[in-house]
């Protein structure tokens, strides 16, 4: 079956979708997002869309989802990478992706999730053994 | 006013709009639309191509023209479906309705992304919304 891989790196998943989705494969990926979360103790999930040409309403909701469900299993999502014609598109749709995180590029996104990771651990919040 | 023959695809599972994104994008691209306005022509057709799924009773059809006027290049692309029709359009183009599980965007975004937009639709009988976009707009 076709999936998209999800790597882990340390205690982070990065997914890097390249592939034009279509819903089957929308689906698959949440399932496996939420599987591999709890596998790997992971506490962020970097999504990578730079590859992506076009973010319709389907694919926003798709990464709101990832975003919450990820959060109620304690990991951070940031979305990275994507292309401007797709943010002015968004916005334009009218899709804020409200809830989801985003980063100009990889790196960008790393720190994003590594700062929200210690100020949760500083605050007292839940913290795994 | 169309430059070629109109072309269609049908549209039955969420590969076909997968496949007619990539068409719309090849079309787009050929008459010189820049990448934003690409952009813009292959979102609002996802959107529209995805209702026919959700709302349309699952099958349905895209035609495509490519137009030319006054020296400018265009498409319009019509989606035709004989679902149970839309029963209140003004009701349907606002943001936030779905008679779905979805965000209720699709319509009206769909207009935001294009310079014309229309719609015709009867109860039981099936809808057909037309959009067009033009180059550089």
């Amino acid at each position: 079956m076709e999936r998209i891989p999800i790597l882990k790196m340390g205690e982070f998943l990065l997914i890097t979708i390249q592939v034009d989705m279509h819903d089957r494969l929308a689906m698959t990926l949440q399932n496996d997002v939420t599987d591999m979360i709890v596998k790997t103790r992971a506490r962020g999930v970097m999504i990578d869309i730079s590859m992506l040409d076009m973010v319709d309403s389907f694919i926003g909701r798709m990464l709101g989802s990832i975003a919450s469900m990820s959060r109620i299993l304690d990991a951070e999502t940031v979305v990275v990478g994507m292309q401007p014609a797709v943010a002015i598109t968004l916005v334009e749709l009218g899709l804020s992706l409200t809830g989801v995180r985003t980063a100009l590029n990889v790196d960008k996104g790393m720190e994003l999730l590594r700062s929200s990771i210690e100020r949760k651990e500083a605050n007292g919040a839940f913290v795994r053994d | 006013m169309p430059l070629s023959v109109t072309e269609s695809v049908s549209i039955r599972s969420s590969e076909d709009v997968v496949r007619m994104r990539q068409w719309v994008r090849a079309r787009a691209v050929g008459i010189g639309f820049s990448l934003i306005d690409q952009t813009k022509i292959v979102t609002a057709a996802s959107e529209l191509a995805r209702n026919i799924i959700e709302h349309g009773g699952g099958e349905g059809h895209v035609h495509l023209d490519l137009l030319t006027h006054n020296a400018r290049n265009g498409i319009r692309l019509t989606f035709e479906d004989k679902g149970p029709g839309i029963a209140d359009i003004e009701q349907a183009l606002k943001d936030g309705f779905t008679s779905g599980g979805g965000l209720g965007l699709g319509l009206g975004g769909a207009k935001r992304l294009v310079n014309q937009f229309e719609i015709a639709s009867r109860a039981g009988e099936g809808t057909r919304i037309t959009i067009t976009r033009w180059k550089g707009t």
